[in-house]
């Protein structure tokens, strides 16, 4: 893998790797007696353990120019195994901070596995980790073949990647020390932020460099998404993360803004990172991968580009619908409510166009278990956002905020959108970059199709479930106009749905450990392009039809 | 306290700018998606991805 580097990319990838591990030796003395002095370690660690491949086969013979003839995909073979390995570890973790409120002694006597700090720890890891890393390595893979362009260089793309899985060590690793600046899906401190800053650049800049090389004038709609999302979590990410270290070598920082100003900053991030991470970059992988693996073109192109500028536009307003009832002008939390019903038309719009596309290949969903897979995710994504649309409105929200409702509403979302897409898109990813047949188990696909979908009805339905109890119970009057429950009698009512819960959420993670054994006996041991070939079976995708003509000539 | 802006004038310029972008932007976004000329392109668009070829065109 890294002989296909170039002699210059692997020379300038290895004094980047060295600056690194001195700046993480500075660090690690510089920071001693503060928490950062670990995560100068961790970067030094880091840095060198990628250095020693590369160093390795520094002085390997130049690559051969046939390199060029076909798209780099390694990148994306690595990105694909590190989104099934965050996946695993991820969902592990929010699946025992499930079990931990059903028995809070389920933990260990350390602050580490406190639920306060696991809790980051499940939701980066699954957010940034698993939905990072696929969002990532499938970029690569979407941008060059809707280019027909291959990736500009052969060491950005790998800065990208190793830089931002950088990134997420560092934040995970930081809660269970201790560090957060407690902004709910931002928690990473200063230092991680801005190294994130500089990985983001890298990755715009190679989007633009990759599609600056496409030969067709239009670029198709699946890169708008993923720029969307590119551009928009830069902007997002920088502004929320305003803030002044304390000190240079500490890693404590507060944020530049305070008070309401600050709730509201925070959740015209939050609400945007649901839009332009978890959405817009997934709705690029479900324009491409679904209408590729059903075998026919998008329904309706006009209706991805009217959904692309609305959910780009409206998105943008709707934060405030997280702050009903607060010191937020009242004409704010309005405007972000009005917006929020307003965006279900480009939301069905795509939701909508997914489910037409697959007219007249039902028959395939029937029997691919990864289109099926792209398929229920479209139905989840239509679900979830009429139902985000309908808890924004501010007499809902009286009801559902703070209660479980709100965690089934995101698991419905995550769960049933952001990971049915994503391992649909992988699934279909897998065998074309490995140069398979096929994945290597369809019985393991069709096991994890099943343990995903049950997991996901058993959590919503739990949490639908427990949070109107909790929401009824919390505004129950006597007659006296005393509060009818204590808070306490809420918690004992919503035993049972916690219990559903994690088991909904085991199912799940055994769906996904089904996935990463399918991922590892597909590399090793599938029929690979050569035995196909001599069996005379074809890849099914990927054989450059040109060396067919060459055969002719 | 010295004020930069008054919080009134960043209403009026977000109740106001506001309104004109949301519909400036919506005529302009239906005007590109529906344009009559633009149905081979996209036609065009939506089928490119289907085509077997895997390669490079450089």
């Amino acid at each position: 893998m890294l002989s296909k580097l170039t002699k210059g990319e692997r020379e300038g990838g290895l004094i980047i790797l060295l600056a690194m591990t001195v700046i993480g030796l500075v660090i690690a003395i510089a920071g001693r007696g503060d928490p950062i002095s670990a995560h100068g370690f961790l970067i030094m660690l880091f840095s060198m353990a990628v250095a020693v491949p590369v160093m390795r086969h520094l002085f390997d013979p130049e690559p051969s120019r046939d390199r060029l003839d076909s798209y780099y995909d390694d990148p994306s073979k690595v990105g694909v195994v590190l989104t099934f390995a965050w996946g695993a570890f991820a969902m592990f973790v929010g699946d025992w901070v499930a079990w931990l409120l059903v028995e809070p002694n389920l933990t260990f006597s350390g602050a580490w596995s406190s639920f306060g700090r696991l809790r980051p720890v499940h939701t980066t890891g699954v957010i940034f980790g698993f939905g990072g890393n696929g969002l990532i390595a499938t970029s690569f893979y979407v941008m060059q073949r809707t280019c027909r362009a291959r990736l500009p260089d052969q060491l950005s793309p790998w800065f990208v990647l190793i830089g931002y899985n950088l990134f997420c060590l560092l934040a995970v690793s930081g809660y269970m020390l201790g560090i957060t600046q407690s902004k709910e899906y931002a928690e990473p401190e200063w230092y991680a932020d801005l190294w994130l800053v500089v990985v983001w650049i890298v990755y715009f800049v190679l989007y633009l460099r990759t599609l600056s090389r496409r030969q067709e004038p239009h670029i198709y709609v699946a890169n708008w998404y993923y720029m969307a999302f590119i551009v928009v979590v830069a902007m997002l990410h920088i502004v929320n993360n305003l803030a002044v270290p304390v000190s240079l070598f500490g890693a404590k920082s507060h944020s530049l803004f305070a008070g309401v100003q600050d709730a509201l900053t925070e959740w015209w991030y939050g609400h945007n990172a649901v839009a332009f991470f978890l959405t817009s970059g997934f709705l690029g992988m479900m324009y491409y991968y679904l209408p590729v693996r059903a075998g026919r073109p998008i329904f309706s192109y006009r209706m991805s580009i009217i959904s692309f500028w609305g959910i780009t536009f409206m998105y943008m307003w709707v934060g405030s619908h997280h702050l009903h009832y607060t010191a937020l002008p009242q004409w704010v939390q309005t405007l972000g409510m009005t917006f929020s019903l307003v965006l279900l038309v480009p939301s069905w719009g795509s939701a909508a166009n997914a489910l037409l596309t697959l007219n007249g290949a039902w028959h395939k969903v029937r029997d691919d278990a990864t289109l099926r897979f792209m398929m229920v995710a479209a139905v989840f994504y239509g679900l979830t956002t009429f139902e985000g649309s309908f808890m924004a409105i501010r007499s809902v929200n009286s009801l559902s905020h703070y209660t479980d409702w709100t965690v089934g509403h995101v698991h419905a979302g995550a769960l049933g959108w952001v990971a049915m897409i994503t391992f649909g898109a992988l699934y279909a990813s897998i065998p074309w970059l490995w140069k398979r047949e096929r994945m290597y188990s369809p019985a393991l696909v069709e096991l994890h199709f099943w343990l995903a979908l049950a997991g996901t009805a058993v959590y919503v339905f739990a949490m639908w479930n427990s949070g109107i109890i909790q929401g009824l119970m919390w505004r129950t009057y006597t007659e006296n106009g005393n509060l009818a429950y204590t808070f306490i009698d809420s918690l004992v009512a919503m035993k049972p749905y916690y219990i559903a819960r994690a088991i909904g959420g085991l199912l799940f993670l055994l769906g996904a450990l089904a996935g990463c054994l399918n991922l590892f006996l597909t590399i090793r041991l599938a029929p690979g392009e050569a035995e196909a070939e001599r069996a005379g079976s074809g890849p099914a995708y990927g054989r450059p039809s040109a060396a067919a003509l060459q055969a002719g000539e | 306290m010295m004020t930069i802006v008054a919080h009134d004038t960043l209403v009026w310029f977000a109740k106001t700018f506001g309104l004109i972008y949301l519909v400036v932007l919506s005529v302009v976004v239906l005007c590109y998606a529906f344009w009559p000329s633009k149905q081979k392109e996209f036609d065009d668009a939506s089928a490119s991805i289907l085509k077997k070829e895997d390669r490079p065109w450089q």
